[in-house]
């Protein structure tokens, strides 16, 4: 496509390496099973050891717990190329500890992040996210799940839904409600929930898209979970949470533009080697324009994620300034993916509709990038509250 | 103990290959770059043994600027330093001025094992290897898919025609060059490109290493480079059914040589 080498404001030629790694990586161990994985509803748990070990899964961790510390470009980079594999699925799953984990990096006890954090980076353990209830996930703050402290243990009752590892997953960070005379933002604190815990079950979920990954439907019936898994202070919860839909509303961004890219590339393909009417479809200036279009919007996705990478590397500018800015991203991106899922099908005609092309299942992917970590109009209202409009 | 793996940058081999205005080699702007592959595999066999019985891997390529990009990926897959021989001295050369080169640098760094690839992706000599143990008087094995040590030196695996192999017992120091294929190749992780960012790269020109041009003067030159002339005819083979098939049989076996 566009052939440009990196912006050097951005890359450095290590950034350049590791995208080599992982490119290498996903062509070696993930490429070539995406659809058995797919069909399967479930890919290798082995993977997140290969991934663990090429250093995806530590990627921007601290030592100490088996991570390397990595500017954000290295996540873009990563989100990028796993995006050419063409399976959301698999990323979303594999990396479902880029949500669930930060909560326990950033506000986990010492005794909690030396507990878990190892195991989770090494791909020895799955680490998961469980904020949406099954009467809501855009109002977060509204959540029904409690957690009544009683001695040195909550009781959990209550459930999750629509959870991103939910069946493999070993540790829940939950939000839940530990101050029912709160019904708002204020009674809200995240636990850490593991997977053995007495009167935790989760049942399997079918989805439209994202069939690689273990998405599923949680209960927790009174449920003992030890004051020491409370990560942070108690209902204090819900500013960790959105403080974490930030950085997983960035790596979104980063995946979708990814997979849209994917979309120009096989459109391009499939465009140059197609004869209709004894010409190539690129001939035709029908399509030449809509790749066009694609290539055009993928470029300005792209321009303003690493744009917006930069500043929050470089906490440039007023932090609301830089929500807004997500919020924007995320919807910008994610309409990206679905103009150019749409097109790259409507390209490759039947041969889109067919399971097995990347673009067919893109297309089937790209609802849930625009309705979870925060649907669109919950981005926009977000957005126009941190722009005063 | 200390290995030195040669690591040649050449052409991606799905690079879109034009011949420059001279005719006399590939357009090279137009070009991205990689390890050639069997050199690859000579540093996975040296990283290999470094694990097995410990010492140090240093990283070798000759070239301009641009190689670096490879020592650096091999730092980052686990060797411990890199040598990088750049003098404009150097562009250019041919098999027997590259291994001259490599020959001086590695006869004053001091080494047990120096490995190649079998032959580079681009050029395709199989020379290199052969002609730096030449100069430095050391025994040296080809085609080699697999090492190991032991008390005596070496006992290395040669690959021969037809899937014969054949085993060599000879003394270090040597020179082996490595066929591809013959390992799993390791990822350059995260971790590894981190710290490769700390590992010395040193630099060494003709003048430090005490090479005059002559002794780089090269040996063979290209005349000119030129894609196959592509050509299509069409026969028609007449006669029964057995006649054609014998007939076909015969000229793509003699004509075509398909077979
Ligand atoms: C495959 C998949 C994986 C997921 N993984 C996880 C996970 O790992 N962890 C997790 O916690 N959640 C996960 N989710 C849930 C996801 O975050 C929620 O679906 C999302 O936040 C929306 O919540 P909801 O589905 O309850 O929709 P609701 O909140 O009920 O909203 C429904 C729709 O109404 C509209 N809407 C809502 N509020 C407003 C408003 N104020 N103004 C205008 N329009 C509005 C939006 O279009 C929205 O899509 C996942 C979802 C999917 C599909």
């Amino acid at each position: 496509m566009l052939n440009t080498p990196p912006n050097p404001n951005y890359y450095t030629p290590e950034h350049e390496q590791f995208r080599r790694t992982m490119r290498e990586f996903v062509t070696r161990e993930i490429t070539p099973f995406v659809n058995e994985w797919d069909e399967a509803e479930e890919f290798p748990r082995e993977l997140y050891r290969k991934a663990a070990e090429v250093g995806l899964l530590g990627l921007g961790y601290p030592e100490e717990y088996g991570g390397t510390p990595a500017d954000v470009f290295y996540s873009i980079v990563a989100s990028d190329e796993l995006s050419r594999a063409g399976s959301g699925g698999v990323s979303a799953s594999l990396m479902s500890h880029s949500i669930g984990t930060p909560p326990i990096l950033n506000a986990g006890s010492r005794e909690m992040k030396s507990r878990v954090l190892p195991s989770i980076l090494s791909g020895e353990k799955i680490s998961a996210l469980a904020i949406t209830e099954p009467t809501g996930g855009s109002d977060v703050a509204g959540l029904k799940t409690t957690a009544i402290r009683t001695g040195d243990h909550y009781i959990v009752n209550g459930e999750k839904t629509f959870i991103t590892s939910g069946i493999r997953g070993d540790y829940f960070t939950t939000a839940v409600r530990t101050n029912p005379d709160d019904k708002g933002a204020g009674g809200v604190s995240l636990l850490l929930i593991e997977r053995d815990t007495p009167g935790f079950t989760r049942t399997h979920l079918k989805k439209m898209g994202w069939w690689a990954s273990d998405t599923a439907h949680l209960y927790f019936d009174n449920c003992r979970v030890p004051i020491a898994n409370l990560i942070g202070q108690e209902n204090q919860g819900f500013r960790i949470i959105m403080q974490n839909f930030n950085s997983e509303r960035l790596g979104m961004s980063a995946a979708a533009c990814g997979f849209a890219k994917v979309c120009l590339e096989d459109a391009v393909a499939w465009a140059r080697d197609r004869k209709t009417f004894g010409q190539p479809l690129i001939e035709r200036q029908v399509i030449r324009h809509k790749l066009v279009d694609m290539a055009m919007k993928i470029e300005s996705t792209r321009a303003l994620l690493e744009d917006l990478a930069w500043r929050v590397q470089h906490r440039s500018g007023d932090p609301g300034m830089l929500v807004a800015q997500t919020c924007m991203l995320k919807n910008l991106a994610t309409q990206t993916m679905q103009f150019c899922a749409d097109q790259a099908v409507q390209i490759l005609g039947g041969m889109g509709y067919m399971r097995g092309e990347r673009v067919e299942r893109i297309y089937r992917e790209v609802k849930v990038n625009m309705i979870g970590g925060g649907a669109e109009e919950i981005m926009k209202d977000l957005a126009a509250r941190q722009l005063k409009f | 103990m200390k290995i030195i793996v040669c690591l040649k940058q050449v052409p991606k081999n799905d690079s879109v290959l034009r011949i420059n205005e001279q005719g006399t080699w590939i357009q090279d702007r137009d070009l991205t770059y990689e390890i050639n592959e069997s050199d690859a595999y000579g540093l996975e066999a040296a990283l290999q043994l470094k694990e097995k019985h410990g010492g140090e891997v240093i990283a070798l390529s000759l070239g301009p600027a641009r190689v670096q990009s490879v020592i650096k990926e091999a730092l980052a897959r686990g060797a411990d330093r890199g040598i990088h021989l750049e003098d404009t001295a150097f562009d250019n050369l041919d098999a027997y001025g590259i291994g001259t080169a490599i020959a001086a640098a590695t006869k004053a760094e001091g080494f047990d094992l120096l490995l190649t690839g079998l032959q580079s992706d681009d050029y395709g000599f199989a020379q290199t290897g052969v002609i730096a143990a030449e100069l430095l008087g050391l025994p040296h094995t080809t085609i080699v898919m697999d090492v190991e040590l032991n008390d005596a030196g070496l006992r290395v695996k040669r690959e021969l025609e037809n899937g014969f192999f054949q085993w060599v017992n000879m003394p270090a120091p040597a020179v082996l060059t490595i066929q591809s294929g013959i390992n799993t190749l390791r990822y350059a992780t995260l971790k590894g490109i981190m710290a490769a960012k700390k590992k010395e790269i040193k630099k060494l020109d003709a003048a430090t290493l005490g090479i005059d041009a002559a002794s780089l003067a090269p040996r063979m030159e290209f005349r000119r480079i030129y894609l196959p002339q592509k050509n299509k005819q069409t026969q028609f083979i007449e006669g029964s059914a057995g006649d054609i098939a014998a007939k076909l049989i015969d000229k793509l076996k003699n004509e075509a040589r398909v077979f």
